[in-house]
């Protein structure tokens, strides 16, 4: 991993107030006017297709149509009672492949409902008057549930078990909640401290206590959990990165995108996070975006992003490509990387190009070398199985029913660990709801079973 | 081009917009801007006897729809503030600087014969094209016994309209409330009295909306509110039904017509005239966007005259008053059935939800395998009501097709389901 100072000298003059700028919100909020504007474009459809689509099922007409009214706390309950991470979603969600894609004004060629901003103008709305939590909880049902991981969805397993009246103790292996939101969204799409401070707000419902620096196989096991509550939720995200498989993939200057992302997260000022000049993001997804871009705005010279397949497959949206291209990242398909070159530090990455054959992807070997200090990794996330033994795994993901419940009876798992739709916070947000409510479901049928 | 020329009440205009009687027509400033901008006329704001009325503030209330756009407004104003030989003084220079645009005098007076002969007499001689009797305003000056307090008698506007045709040789305009239950009453009641044209209508009574915080009607006056005027685009449905009445009515149907009620554009203008107007006046509109929106009026009834062959106003002037009959004269075998366009649906299902909950549930609602919403008209069910074409978002996806049924015309007294027709 990098540690060499950024060279500040061969990097644009910056100012630390320019850097912040440059970190500023990816989307400009609505105002009153905007949101209006904005909402008057809506058509209130009836049995709208962008519910459909969206992985959490807002009420999207009745909140917009909210908002039309006036009635703008109204519309903020809409969207967090079907989806208490609302706030992240608004910013984080590829809505131009979800409810924005779904809009029926695509149909007629006009430009779809902005809902990801309406979304965001509402909760916003609701949590910048720090008033007491929307919901209140059912009456005390007596029933304790340990969640393992304070991600998406186990913070929504955790809201949605303590509304339903149970108690819940979330186990994080980390020193903040938050998971994905809190560590690896791009900064300028969760600037203000958001993550943490939608944590608060959720926390806010009651019934529900963290303890921090508790991993799953470290300092806890499920037998244990299993032992002492009623239910257990595994959000265990993804927690292995997927290697190149390439020789010196530990030498200084090769990183995971991941934490690239976190170190600016979690700096004071992103300035001073490690920076090559000539910097290599490998693959097509988000996070690779998400990378790339904020190596450019950190200053970096270079920024190219190789992908192994074409644009189609990628799986970055077309508006987070774009979004690369405008910030001068070079975006190469049909590329891989075959050599890491450097023995102290990383100089340069020999490059080959790809093509399908019979549907299977190859190596033309046609290759060039890519001056490179800094590469970062970007070719997906693994569950970390050492944690899980005992627990039914197909194709890198936990088994679980059409329940949320694993192969072990009473332990429930939603979110990245399971297939379930989407890596996306949304998915992971329903997916805890879901649990939530498939817990509930079975701890009553436990309860009629034991009495009856 | 289609010459926009007009003539009411024996007045010539360079073309049928004038600015209503209001606070745009108030002063010698406003007047020459909007002669400038191209107004074919003005009214000018109603002149009263001196001492001058004191008015409130504030004066107007909004009534907006949801995406914030005005509906109507209405207003607690009186008649101008401003001494009589002021406004006077004013008439006569505007008259010798715009030779060839419309001025006419608006006016208020109490109930007495010499009171509202020395004001006309005053008024005419500073210039004006014609006298307009302000019988309508609703609020505060009805209370002093005048405006619509006089504007709901018939036999006061007869009186007003008959003491003013005596005292000068001038056109005289009167100006009718619609704060009453019959507007033929009060036309009748003009022509009676000699008016040469009706103005109408005058501003309709209302609250228009109530500040949730302060809990007062507004426009709020010291934590109190009152009902006032209501104009502006919300009005004019009321409008153009009086003005056909009146038009259509064998009584009145001579009486020259000066339309006045939510007029914002070119095609408002145009249907006024074909339910029978002379002559247009304007305020709201010109109060929202200000006066440059005449040019499009001139230009948008320029270009649909031209369009349609009518070489000028009179041409197509009570073109549907003909057209304009009683529910009794409609034909109960005409029958339409709406049909949907499905290369043009969205699918956004707002026919469906519509006919579904509040009329026939004359439209069925499928999802193919591919996930496309379908929507199509259940025939048998669909009375023609036209409710699915008016709210469907997409203009002509939704056709009301007339059925052909060969079945002649049959009006409800000659129906066989009428039972007192059955009875006969």
């Amino acid at each position: 991993m990098t540690t060499h100072a950024r060279k500040v000298a061969q990097t644009p003059a910056k100012t630390d107030h320019n850097c912040r700028l440059t970190f500023d919100d990816l989307h400009k909020p609505l105002n009153g006017l905007t949101a209006r504007t904005a909402a008057s474009h809506c058509l209130y459809c009836y049995e709208a297709p962008c519910i459909q689509a969206c992985p959490t099922s807002i009420d999207i007409p009745t909140f917009i149509h909210q908002i039309g009214t006036g009635n703008i706390d109204g519309a903020a309950r809409t969207i967090l009672s079907e989806n208490i991470m609302g706030g992240t979603c608004a910013r984080a969600c590829p809505t131009e492949v979800l409810c924005e894609q779904a809009c029926v004004h695509n149909t007629d060629h006009s430009d779809p409902v902005e809902i990801g901003l309406l979304q965001r103008y509402a909760t916003d709305h609701l949590m910048d008057q720090n008033g007491p939590h929307p919901f209140l909880r059912a009456p005390e049902s007596g029933r304790h549930i340990a969640v393992v991981g304070a991600g998406p969805a186990g913070l929504s397993c955790a809201h949605r078990a303590a509304l339903l009246g149970h108690q819940v103790t979330v186990y994080e292996a980390r020193p903040k909640a938050g998971g994905l939101n809190e560590y690896g969204l791009a900064a300028y799409k969760m600037i203000n401290d958001f993550a943490a401070r939608e944590v608060d707000f959720l926390l806010g419902v009651g019934g529900i206590d963290i303890r921090y620096g508790q991993a799953l196989g470290r300092d806890i096991t499920l037998d244990h959990l299993q032992a002492q509550y009623d239910a257990v939720f595994l959000g265990v995200g993804l927690g292995a990165t997927n290697a190149l498989g390439l020789d010196g993939e530990d030498i200084p200057g090769v990183q995971d995108a991941i934490q690239f992302i976190e170190n600016i997260r979690q700096a004071d000022d992103p300035a001073t996070v490690p920076l090559g000049n000539d910097i290599l993001v490998i693959g097509g997804g988000n996070t690779a975006i998400d990378a790339a871009v904020q190596a450019k705005k950190l200053g970096a010279k270079r920024v190219t992003l190789a992908y192994r397949r074409g644009a189609d497959q990628m799986g970055a949206t077309d508006f987070e490509v774009d979004l690369a291209r405008k910030h001068d990242v070079h975006v190469m398909l049909w590329t891989k990387p075959k050599a890491l070159i450097g023995t102290d530090k990383l100089t340069a990455v020999t490059l080959e190009g790809t093509r399908l054959e019979k549907g299977k992807l190859v190596g033309t070997s046609e290759t060039f070398d890519l001056p490179c200090d800094h590469l970062l990794k970007a070719i997906g996330q693994k569950l970390s199985e050492t944690t899980l033994s005992g627990l039914d795994i197909a194709s890198g993901k936990l088994v679980s029913s059409n329940f949320y419940q694993t192969s072990r009876s009473g332990v429930f798992a939603g979110g990245d660990c399971i297939k379930s739709g989407e890596d996306l916070t949304v998915q992971a947000v329903e997916d805890g709801k879901q649990a939530a409510l498939a817990i509930n479901l079975w701890l009553a049928s436990a309860q009629e079973t034991s009495h009856g | 081009m289609a010459d926009l020329k007009c003539t009411i009440a024996g007045i010539e205009s360079i073309n049928p917009f004038w600015l209503a009687s209001a606070p745009p027509t108030d002063k010698y400033i406003n007047v020459v801007r909007a002669f400038e901008a191209g107004w074919g006329g003005v009214v000018w704001k109603t002149l009263g006897e001196d001492p001058p009325v004191i008015n409130v503030s504030s004066r107007y209330g909004a009534h907006k729809d949801q995406k914030g756009s005005m509906i109507g407004i209405n207003n607690i104003e009186l008649i101008s503030d401003r001494p009589l030989e002021q406004n006077l003084a004013e008439i006569r220079q505007v008259r010798q600087e715009w030779p060839d645009r419309v001025i006419i005098g608006s006016m208020m007076a109490q109930v007495e014969e010499s009171s509202w002969k020395e004001l006309a007499i005053k008024i005419a001689a500073a210039g004006v094209n014609g006298i307009e009797l302000n019988l309508g305003c609703p609020h505060g000056m009805c209370e002093r016994g005048m405006g619509s307090s006089i504007g709901q008698v018939p036999e006061m506007i007869e009186e007003t309209t008959r003491w003013v045709r005596e005292a000068t040789n001038l056109p005289v305009f009167t100006k009718l409330t619609p704060n009453i239950t019959n507007i033929l009453w009060a036309a009748e009641a003009a022509k009676r009295g000699g008016a040469h044209a009706v103005s109408l209508i005058n501003t309709v009574n209302s609250i228009v909306s109530v500040d949730l915080d302060v809990m007062a009607p507004n426009p709020v006056v010291g934590g109190k509110g009152s009902h006032g005027g209501y104009c502006g685009p919300a009005v004019k449905p009321i409008a153009l039904n009086m003005v056909a009445e009146i038009a259509r009515n064998a009584d009145t149907q001579n009486l020259q017509i000066s339309a006045i009620g939510g007029i914002e554009t070119w095609r408002d203008a145009a249907e006024f005239i074909a339910l029978g107007a002379d002559g247009l006046q304007v305020c709201t509109a010109a109060m929202l966007y200000g006066f440059r929106i005449v040019d499009d009026m001139i230009d948008g009834l320029s270009n649909f005259m031209d369009e349609k062959g009518y070489q000028s106003i009179t041409d197509f002037k009570g073109l549907a008053t003909r057209n304009t009959v009683d529910w009794n004269a409609l034909d109960m075998n005409f029958d339409t059935k709406a049909v949907i366009d499905p290369d043009s649906c969205i699918e956004c299902g707002r026919c469906y939800i519509a006919c579904e909950d509040t009329s026939h549930q004359a439209i069925s609602f499928d999802v193919e395998a591919d996930g496309t919403r379908v929507f199509t008209v259940v025939e048998d069910e669909c009375v023609g009501c036209n409710l699915c074409a008016m709210i469907c978002p997409v203009p002509d996806c939704i056709a009301m097709v007339p059925v052909e049924n060969d079945l002649p015309y049959l009006a409800w007294p000659d129906h066989p389901k009428n039972p007192i027709k059955a009875a006969e």
